[in-house]
């Protein structure tokens, strides 16, 4: 099952340059929530402090406190290790490892998370497959196919079943259907739709009716702020603040 | 795709819904004119100009479909064209109850002129001026315009009652005014009518520019 997400006064620097601005939102478990604001507004920042990739960047760091169901994310002892595979992460790219078979994709994170029993490992291949809505479609060729040579938006829900593999409790997702056709994007809103049942899901996107469609949150960000968090519907009728209207109907930004 | 293009296409439709308002504040007033004078020529100027606002009204959807399906507008400009489509109607509607107004003033002037204690041409302008400070508000985007078309309503709906006790009264103590009485008391229903749907205009317009409903009595912002 998802986790709620506490984020309280998070500070996130780029060496000296502050990119988030003493950030405060409340994520709730099994929820979808958006994250929408121009480039550079810190969005992707703030996705990627929630799993503290942000602090992989040479020269980058973050402050405050972030808190995934009970586990402080930085708290002293937490091993980032075990905050990723809590809190899954899928990128704009596709980027399956290309010379493994489909299998292998998806067993990955597990192997690397110490499973051995292949019996378990298979089963959570299936399962990860098939809430991915790829099992369908790669079933009879598991070993056979490398990941990449699936097409766009299946090498993205190959990704996802990745994530899924190490049964996290956070998905998080940046711009996560840039890159693929009307189609593709159309499964991928359709599957975030379906995964909230079981994941929290928290997806960065520039694509504001996609926000609209998937997300039952959003929060508007606007050079490092957290300007609105608000019920997605409200954002997108009848915002608050003066900025977001501007934004959302294509004034500045 | 240019914002500009898109703010012409708002442009556009909040121009011909002007004029689709103009046309129905001109459709009660050769309404108005029409009882006034009980001159047959008004009638006719109104039920040809039904066609008018008709096509008017039929634009206005195209536009805004158009608008909706090519911009997927956000927040204060899906407020304004959902504005916009629903007054559209409201204005339409209106032009249907002066060509009621008509068709009743046309069946008046076919038989003599009878003294009945009614002021339809007060009622009508109260009405017109309703709908005329509605769609004033619309052009200036201004909530306390609209705020002040709420409160005439119930003047009107004042009017309209009386006007039903005595024209009752009357149809029942004189017979031979039975037929006049009517049909003053369906042109009041129609004036009434026409200050419901001004009512509707400046409730639009509230929820346009304020995000606010403020149907059926209460202001309802979104939680």
């Amino acid at each position: 099952m998802g986790v709620g997400i506490e984020v309280r006064g998070l500070n996130a620097y780029y060496g000296k340059h502050l990119a988030l601005k003493s950030v405060d939102m409340t994520v709730p478990a099994n929820h979808v929530t958006a994250v929408i604001g121009p480039s550079g507004c810190g969005k992707s920042t703030f996705v990627r402090c929630l799993n503290r990739m942000h602090e992989t960047i040479p020269e980058a760091h973050a402050e405050g406190e972030v808190k995934v169901g009970d586990m402080q994310v930085y708290g002293d002892g937490t091993d980032p290790v075990e905050i990723r595979r809590r809190i899954g992460m899928v990128f704009q790219k596709p980027n399956p490892f290309p010379t493994m078979s489909i299998y292998d994709n998806v067993a990955a994170g597990l192997k690397l998370n110490g499973f051995r029993n292949r019996k378990q490992i298979s089963e959570l291949v299936e399962r990860s497959l098939k809430l991915s809505a790829l099992w369908d479609e790669v079933k009879d060729t598991l070993h056979k196919k490398s990941g990449a040579s699936l097409s766009g938006g299946q090498q993205q829900r190959l990704c996802i079943a990745r994530s899924l593999a190490v049964e996290p409790q956070v998905l998080l997702m940046d711009e996560p259907a840039s890159a693929l056709d009307p189609i593709s994007t159309s499964k991928i809103e359709e599957l975030i739709f379906q995964l909230k049942q079981h994941y929290t899901v928290v997806i960065v996107t520039h694509n504001m009716q996609q926000a609209a469609r998937v997300a039952e949150l959003t929060g508007f960000f606007l050079m490092g702020s957290l300007i609105e968090f608000d019920k997605t519907e409200k954002i997108f009728t009848t915002p608050a603040d003066k900025r977001t209207e501007d934004y959302i109907t294509g004034r500045f930004g | 795709m240019t914002r500009s293009r898109f703010q012409q296409g708002l442009d556009e439709l909040r121009d011909k819904l002007l004029r689709m308002g103009g046309l129905a504040e001109q459709a009660i007033d050769r309404a108005t004119e029409a009882y006034r004078t009980r001159d047959a020529k008004y009638c006719q100027m109104v039920l040809t100009g039904e066609n008018e606002i008709n096509q008017a009204e039929r634009e206005i959807d195209e536009l805004a479909l158009d608008l909706l399906a090519m911009q997927q507008p956000m927040a204060v400009d899906l407020r304004f064209i959902m504005a916009v489509v629903k007054i559209n109607a409201d204005l339409e509607r209106v032009g249907d109850q002066a060509v009621n107004i008509a068709q009743r003033v046309l069946d008046l002037i076919s038989e003599p002129e009878m003294d009945l204690p009614v002021d339809i041409p007060r009622m009508a302008e109260s009405v017109s001026t309703m709908v005329q400070r509605a769609l004033e508000s619309f052009l200036d985007g201004k909530a306390e315009i609209a705020e002040a078309v709420l409160q005439m309503d119930n003047i009107v709906d004042r009017m309209k009652d009386e006007a039903f006790v005595v024209l009752v009264q009357r149809m029942t103590s004189n017979g031979q005014t039975a037929r006049a009485a009517l049909n003053v008391l369906l042109i009041s229903r129609a004036l009434e009518r026409i200050a419901d749907h001004a009512t509707n205009i400046a409730e639009d317009v509230i929820f346009w520019v304020r995000g606010a409903d403020v149907r059926h009595g209460g202001a309802h912002y979104r939680s």
